[in-house]
C-alpha cells in the first residue's frame, strides 16, 4: 500500500498535532492544566502516604476515605472541564514533551476510570458487613498486612482494631497509573504507567482480612506473572526502538508508514527492519493482552479474582480493563495502523480463542468470583472484536462497551460482598441457591447485572455488545461476530443458571445471610444498576458521546 | 336512528355483565332482569324495523361507527355496525325467539339454584349473536362468532356436574375451533387480498380478484360455516350438545347459533357468486348434511336427539339453498326464519314433555301424552306440521321454494339436488311423524323413574323419587305462552312471507334475487313434494301407529344401528382424527426427545465436557501459567511473522 493512501486512511481516526519542537535541549514544558486529572490523583496518593505517617491511627480511616473520594471527584471534574474546554476534540494535543496525549479517547477513558474507581472506593470503605472485631468496625482488609497469617502478631493487630488504611493511597497510585496508561504517547511512558498501576494492585490483592493465605497466593501469582509479562513488554519496547529509533508513537508510526527518511546513525543496522517491528509489536501486544486477560494470557485472572479481597477484585476487573484496552487502542490505532494487515489476523485468533474459552470454561465454575473472572475473559474477547474493526465506530463502540462493562462489574462484585456466612463471603454457588426467596431485592439486583453481562436488551450489556458487534461486522469481521454471538449464547447459559439458582431453587437451611450494607456499598450498587439500565434503555446519548470522543491525536 | 344499533348489542351485554358479576344478591331478580333486557333488545329491534320499513328499499341500510379499535396505518379495525334487511331479519329472529326462550326458561329453570348464572349466559349469547349479525366487517363478525362459541360452551356445559355435559361442551368447543380456524384464515386471506375487512369494500372488490383466491376464501368460509352450523364434516357436536338444558337446545341449536353459518355464506354471497367451485362445495355439504341429519333423526329414540338430527337436516337445506346463489339466498334465509319458529316450538314442546315426564327423554317410554298435555300437544303438532311442510303452514312455503330452486340449478346437478331435497322432505315427514306418534299417541309406555344413584341423569332441583311413576301434567304458563306464540309463527309466518313474494322483495337489495326456472313446472314440484310427504307419513304411521311401539328398541337393520350411532361419526373421528392425532403427537414427541433434545443436549454436553477438560489447564501453578503465556507469546510472534511471510 502506498504511503499516501495509508495516511488518508489513518486520518479517519487521527488528527495531526502541532509539530514537535525543534531538537534542542530546553527545560521541559509541562502543561499542568491538561495533566490535572493525573496530577490530582497522584498528588493525593502522596498526601495519603503522609497521612499514614502523621495522622493518628483512629482518624486515618476517615481522613483517607475523605481524601480519596475528594481526589477522585476532583480529578473527574478536571476531566470534565478539559473535555468541556475542547481538549477532547479541537484542542486535542500532545503534552509533557510528547509523553502524554490529551484527546477524546484519553479523556473518555480517564473519566470512566475515575468514576468507576470512585464507586469502587465506596466498597473499599465499607465497614458494616463483617461483624465488629473486639468492638472495632472492620472492612475487607487485613488488620495488619505485614503480619504472618495466624500469627500472634496478627491476633494482636486484630485485637487492637488495626485496619489497613494504606489501601486508599494504593488505590490512588493505581488510578494514577491507569490514567496515564491509555494516554501514554510513547512506549516508555506506557511501561512506567503499567508498573505504576500494577504494583499497587499486587499489594492490594494480598491484604484480604479473610482467607489471607489465598489472598497472598493470588498476589504472589499476580506479581510473578505480571512481572513476567512486563518483561516481555519491555523487551518489545526495546525491539521497537531498535526498529524506529524512537519510542515516540508518532515517530514509530511515521517509520512504519515509510514517511521518515532520516536514520539515526547508531541504529542504521536495524532501523526499518520489519522483523524487529513485528516481534516487538507482538511482545508489547502480549503485555497488554495480559492486562486485559485475553487467552492464553488469562490464567492469572480466575486465581487472582478469587483470592483478592472482593472490593479490590471489582476495582481491578473494571478499571484495569478500561486502562489496558485504552492503551491497546492507542497502540493499534495510532502507532500501528500501517501494520493492521499484520495485526488484524493475529488479533482475530486471540479474540476467537478468548471469547470461546472464557464462555466455555465458565460453564463448569462453582465459585461466583471465578465465574465472574471467566465472564470477564469472555468480555475481553467481545471487546477485542470491536478493537479489530479498525474503524472510528470500532473506537467509539469499545469506549462505550468499557464504560458500560465497568459499572456492571463493580456493581456485581459489590453484591458479592453482601452475601455472607460465618466464613466471610459465601462465594460458592451452591450457597446462592434460593437467594431470591430470602432476599428478593439483592437477588433481583444481581440478576440485573447478570442479564447485563449476558447482553439482554434494556441493559447496558446489550447496547455495548450490539455496538461492538456492529462495528466489527462493518469492519469486515463478520465471522468474528458469528463466533461472538455463539459465545454469548454459551455465556448466557451460565449467567441465567445463576438466576435460576437464585430464584427457582429451594433455599438451603444453613444458607448465607445477606448483610445490610452501609450507604457506601448501597451507593455503589445503586449507581451500578442505574448506569446499567440507563445505558440499556437510552444508550444513544452515551453512544454519541463515545462517538465524539473517538478521534486520537497523533 | 342508527345510533340505536349499538344498544341492540349493549342491552343483553349489560345484562350478562350485571348477572355474572353481580353475585348472589341478584339471585331473586336476576332472571327478570335478563328477560327484560332481552325484551328491550327486541323492542329496539322492532323500532328499527318499522323505521326501516318507512324508507325506500335502497335507503334501508344503516351504519353506525362506534370507535376505531386498531387505528394503525394499513390496518384499520373498527367497531362499526351495519344494519340492513339481512341483519334486520336476524335481529328480529334472535331477539324475538330469544326473548320467548328467556320467558320459557323462567319456568323451566325454576328449581335450578344457578338460574341467575344461566340467564347471564343466555344474555351473553344473545349479545354475541347480535354482534355477529350486526358487524360491518369480518373482524368484528369474528369477535361475535367467538363470543357465540364461548356462550354455547358455557350453556351446553351448564350442568357441568354431569360428565356427559362437560364432555359435550368441550366437544362442541373443540369442533367449533376447527371451523373458527377456517374463518380466521379466510379473514387473513381477505386482508392480504383486499387490504380491509369491511363488508362493503371486500364484497365490491370480488370482481377484480382472481378466482383461485376467492375459491380459497370461500372454502375457508364454508369450513367456518360447517363448524357453527353443524354441517358435515363438523356435525358431530350438535347431537351431544343436547346435554344442555332444553331452552339452550331451542335457542342455540335450533333458532340462532346454528344459523350463523347460513348468515356467513349469505353475507359473503358476492364471494361465492364469483367462485363457482366454492359454491359447488357449499351445495354438496348442504345436500350431504340434509340426508345425514334426516337419517340420524330417524333412528334416535331420544326426543331431543331426534330433533337435533332434524335441525342438522334443515340447516342442510338452508346451506344448500345458499349454495345455489342468487336463486337461493332469499329462500335460505326464509327457511331459516320459519325453521326458527317451528324448531324452537318443537324444542320447547320437547322440554315441556320432559318436564312432565321426570326428565325422561326416551320416546319409547312416552306414549298417549296428548290427553295430559293438550297445549303442548297442539303447539308441538303445529310445529310438526310446519316442519314436514304440510301445505299452507310455514315450512311448506319455504321448503317448497328451496326444492324448486334446487331443480332450477339446471342440468344433472339440478336433477340430483332436486331429488335429494325431495327425498329429504320424505324422510323428514317420516321421522317427525315417528316422533309425534311415539310421544303423543298410542298406549302409555311410562316407566318408573330410575334410581338416581344408578343413572344420575335428572336435572338438578327437580324432585324425582326413585320408582315413582311419572305424573304427566301441563307445564306452567311461562312455558306454554312462548310455545303458543311460536306456534303462531309456525303456522302463519311462511304464508305471510310468501304473500306477493314479500320476503324475497325485502331481502332483494342485500342478497340479490333471480327467479329460478326449474325444468319441470312449479306446480309439479309442489305436487311431488306433497306426495313424498304423504308417503313418509304413511310409512311412519304403518310402522309406529298401527303396531305397538316396543319399550326396548329392537336391534334393527345395519343402517338403523349405524344411524343410532350417528352414522358412525364419532367412530370415524376417533379412528381417523383421535388415533391419527395421537400417533402424530407421539411421533412428534419422539422426534422432540431424540432429535431436537438430542441435538440440544448433545451440544450442551459437549460444551460442558469441553469446559471440564479446559478447566483442568487451570491447575493453580504459576509455572504452568507462565508456560502458557510464554507459549502464547511465541505463537503470537510466529503468527505475526507468518502473516507477513518473512
Amino acid at each position: 500500500m502506498s504511503a499516501s493512501a495509508a495516511v488518508a486512511v489513518h486520518s479517519l481516526w487521527t488528527t495531526a498535532a502541532e509539530p514537535a519542537a525543534a531538537d534542542r535541549i530546553g527545560a521541559p514544558a509541562i502543561e499542568y492544566a491538561q495533566l490535572a486529572p493525573t496530577l490530582i490523583v497522584v498528588g493525593a496518593a502522596v498526601v495519603g502516604v503522609l497521612l499514614e505517617a502523621f495522622v493518628p491511627r483512629r482518624a486515618r480511616y476517615h481522613a483517607q476515605v475523605f481524601l480519596t473520594v475528594v481526589a477522585l471527584a476532583a480529578a473527574f471534574a478536571a476531566v470534565v472541564a478539559l473535555a468541556a474546554g475542547g481538549h477532547a476534540t479541537t484542542k486535542a494535543g500532545i503534552v509533557a514533551m510528547g509523553a502524554i496525549a490529551v484527546d477524546g479517547p484519553a479523556l473518555f477513558l480517564q473519566g470512566t476510570i475515575l468514576l468507576t474507581s470512585l464507586v469502587a472506593v465506596f466498597t473499599f470503605a465499607e465497614r458494616r458487613l463483617d461483624p465488629a472485631h473486639h468492638g472495632h468496625r472492620v472492612d475487607s482488609f487485613a488488620a495488619e498486612a505485614a503480619a504472618v497469617p495466624g500469627s500472634e502478631q496478627e491476633k494482636a493487630a486484630v485485637k487492637a482494631g488495626f485496619t489497613t488504611t494504606e489501601v486508599f493511597p494504593l488505590v490512588l497510585f493505581a488510578v494514577g497509573g491507569m490514567l496515564v496508561f491509555p494516554a501514554a504517547n510513547d512506549l516508555l511512558t506506557l511501561f512506567i504507567a503499567l508498573e505504576v498501576f500494577s504494583l499497587p494492585l499486587y499489594l492490594l490483592c494480598a491484604v484480604a482480612r479473610r482467607k489471607r493465605l489465598m489472598s497472598q497466593e493470588a498476589a504472589v501469582k499476580y506479581f510473578l506473572l505480571g512481572a513476567f509479562s512486563s518483561a516481555f513488554l519491555l523487551f518489545g519496547v526495546a525491539l521497537m526502538y531498535g526498529y524506529a529509533g524512537s519510542v515516540s508513537y508518532a515517530r514509530i508510526a511515521d517509520v512504519v508508514d515509510g514517511s521518515v527518511s532520516d536514520i539515526t546513525p547508531a541504529l542504521a543496522q536495524t532501523m526499518g527492519n520489519d522483523v524487529l517491528l513485528l516481534i516487538g509489536f507482538a511482545m508489547v501486544l502480549m503485555g497488554l493482552l495480559f492486562k486485559v486477560g485475553a487467552v492464553p494470557f488469562h490464567m492469572w485472572t480466575p486465581d487472582v479474582y478469587q483470592g483478592a479481597p472482593t472490593p479490590v477484585t471489582g476495582f481491578m476487573a473494571a478499571a484495569t480493563k478500561v486502562a489496558a484496552f485504552g492503551a491497546m487502542l492507542r497502540l493499534l490505532y495510532v502507532v500501528l495502523p500501517g501494520l493492521r494487515w499484520d495485526w488484524r489476523p493475529v488479533m482475530w485468533g486471540v479474540a476467537i480463542v478468548t471469547m470461546l474459552a472464557g464462555a466455555i470454561v465458565a460453564i463448569t465454575q462453582t465459585d461466583i468470583k471465578r465465574l465472574l473472572a471467566y465472564s470477564s475473559i469472555a468480555h475481553a474477547g467481545f471487546i477485542l472484536a470491536g478493537v479489530i474493526a479498525a474503524t472510528p465506530d470500532g473506537v467509539s463502540s469499545v469506549l462505550f462497551y468499557l464504560g458500560a462493562y465497568s459499572f456492571v462489574t463493580v456493581g456485581a462484585f459489590a453484591v458479592v460482598t453482601l452475601v455472607r456466612d460465618a466464613g466471610g463471603e459465601a462465594t460458592h454457588l451452591s450457597k446462592w441457591a434460593g437467594l431470591g426467596r430470602r432476599s428478593p431485592l439483592v437477588a433481583a439486583v444481581f440478576a440485573v447485572f447478570l442479564l447485563a453481562f449476558a447482553g439482554i436488551p434494556l441493559t447496558s450489556g446489550f447496547s455495548g455488545k450490539f455496538a461492538v458487534f456492529k462495528a466489527a461486522a462493518e469492519g469486515g469481521a463478520g465471522a468474528l461476530v458469528v463466533i461472538g454471538v455463539i459465545s454469548s449464547a454459551i455465556a448466557a447459559f451460565f449467567y441465567i443458571r445463576v438466576i435460576v439458582l437464585m430464584f427457582f431453587s429451594e433455599p438451603k437451611p444453613e444458607g448465607p445471610t445477606v448483610a445490610v450494607p452501609s450507604p457506601l456499598t448501597m451507593t455503589t450498587i445503586a449507581v451500578g444498576v442505574a448506569v446499567t439500565l440507563a445505558l440499556g434503555v437510552a444508550p444513544q446519548y452515551f453512544l454519541d458521546l463515545a462517538g465524539q470522543a473517538s478521534v486520537f491525536v497523533r | 336512528m342508527e345510533n340505536l344499533i349499538a344498544l341492540l348489542v349493549a342491552a343483553p351485554l349489560l345484562g350478562a355483565a350485571v348477572l355474572l358479576c353481580g353475585g348472589r344478591r341478584l339471585d331473586r331478580a336476576g332472571h327478570w332482569l335478563g328477560t327484560l333486557l332481552a325484551a328491550a333488545s327486541f323492542v329496539i329491534g322492532a323500532v328499527l324495523f318499522f323505521d326501516m320499513l318507512g324508507r325506500g328499499a335502497e335507503e334501508r341500510e344503516l351504519h353506525q361507527h362506534l370507535f376505531s379499535w386498531v387505528p394503525v396505518e394499513g390496518f384499520q379495525a373498527d367497531i362499526a355496525f351495519q344494519l340492513d334487511q339481512l341483519s334486520m331479519t336476524f335481529v328480529l329472529l334472535i331477539t324475538g325467539v330469544g326473548t320467548l326462550i328467556h320467558v320459557y326458561s323462567i319456568g323451566y329453570m325454576e328449581h335450578d339454584e344457578r338460574r341467575r348464572r344461566f340467564f347471564g349466559y343466555l344474555n351473553l349469547f344473545l349479545s354475541a349473536m347480535l354482534l355477529l349479525v350486526l358487524a360491518d366487517n369480518y373482524l368484528l363478525l369474528y369477535f361475535g362468532w367467538e363470543g357465540v362459541g364461548l356462550a354455547s360452551y358455557l350453556l351446553i356445559g351448564f350442568w357441568q356436574h354431569k360428565p356427559s355435559a362437560a364432555t359435550a361442551a368441550k366437544k362442541a368447543f373443540l369442533v367449533n375451533r376447527v371451523g373458527d380456524m377456517g374463518l380466521s384464515i379466510a379473514i387473513m386471506l381477505m386482508f392480504t387480498t383486499f387490504g380491509t375487512f369491511t363488508f362493503g369494500p371486500v364484497l365490491a372488490a370480488t370482481g377484480e380478484t382472481s378466482e383461485g383466491m376467492l375459491t380459497a376464501i370461500g372454502l375457508m368460509l364454508l369450513l367456518a360455516a360447517c363448524g357453527k352450523s353443524a354441517q358435515v364434516p363438523l356435525q358431530s357436536w350438535l347431537g351431544d350438545a343436547m346435554e344442555g338444558p332444553t331452552p339452550v337446545s331451542a335457542l342455540i341449536h335450533a333458532a340462532t347459533m346454528v344459523t350463523a353459518g347460513v348468515y356467513l355464506i349469505t353475507r359473503s354471497g358476492a364471494i361465492f357468486n364469483a367462485a363457482p367451485d366454492a359454491q359447488l362445495a357449499v351445495v354438496v355439504v348442504g345436500a350431504v348434511t340434509l340426508l345425514f341429519g334426516a337419517i340420524v333423526g330417524c333412528a334416535k329414540d331420544d326426543i331431543k336427539k331426534a330433533l337435533a338430527g332434524s335441525t342438522m337436516s334443515q340447516i342442510g337445506y338452508m346451506i344448500l339453498a345458499a349454495g345455489l346463489g342468487p336463486i337461493g339466498y332469499a329462500f335460505a334465509i326464509m327457511h331459516l326464519v320459519t325453521h326458527g319458529f317451528f324448531k324452537a316450538g318443537l324444542f320447547l314442546g320437547a322440554g315441556s314433555v320432559m318436564h312432565g315426564m321426570n326428565d325422561e327423554v326416551d320416546m319409547r317410554k312416552y306414549g298417549g301424552l296428548r290427553k295430559y298435555m293438550p297445549v303442548t300437544f297442539v303447539t308441538f303438532g303445529l310445529g310438526y306440521l310446519a316442519i314436514i311442510g304440510f301445505p299452507g303452514l310455514s315450512g311448506f312455503w319455504s321448503k317448497d321454494k328451496i326444492i324448486e330452486a334446487a331443480f332450477a340449478k339446471g342440468g344433472t346437478e339440478g336433477w340430483i339436488l332436486g331429488a335429494v331435497t325431495l327425498l329429504g322432505a320424505g324422510i323428514t315427514a317420516y321421522y317427525m311423524t315417528r316422533v309425534m306418534i311415539m310421544t303423543f299417541f298410542g298406549e302409555k309406555r311410562w316407566q318408573p323413574a330410575p334410581d338416581p344413584d344408578k343413572a344420575p341423569s335428572a336435572e338438578p332441583g327437580v324432585e324425582v323419587h326413585p320408582g315413582e311413576m311419572p305424573h304427566p301434567h301441563e307445564s306452567p304458563r311461562s312455558m306454554t305462552i312462548p310455545m303458543i306464540l311460536l306456534a303462531f309463527g309456525s303456522v302463519f309466518a311462511g304464508g305471510l312471507f310468501s304473500l306477493n313474494s314479500a320476503f324475497v322483495n325485502w331481502l332483494k337489495p342485500v342478497t340479490e334475487f333471480e327467479h329460478g326456472h326449474p325444468p319441470i313446472s312449479a306446480g309439479a314440484v309442489t305436487a311431488s313434494t306433497v306426495v313424498v310427504l304423504l308417503i313418509g307419513v304413511g310409512i311412519a304411521y304403518a310402522q309406529y301407529g298401527r303396531r305397538p311401539v316396543p319399550v326396548v328398541a329392537p336391534r334393527g337393520s345395519l343402517l338403523t344401528r349405524a344411524a343410532r350411532r350417528d352414522l358412525l361419526q364419532d367412530d370415524f373421528n376417533h379412528i381417523v382424527l383421535v388415533r391419527g392425532g395421537e400417533h402424530l403427537t407421539r411421533s412428534l414427541v419422539y422426534m422432540d426427545h431424540t432429535l431436537v433434545d438430542g441435538v440440544v443436549n448433545g451440544t450442551a454436553a459437549s460444551v460442558g465436557g469441553l469446559s471440564g477438560r479446559l478447566r483442568r489447564l487451570q491447575n493453580g501453578f504459576a509455572r504452568s501459567y507462565a508456560v502458557s503465556m510464554f507459549g502464547g507469546t511465541a505463537v503470537l510472534i510466529a503468527a505475526t511473522l507468518l502473516m507477513r511471510g518473512v
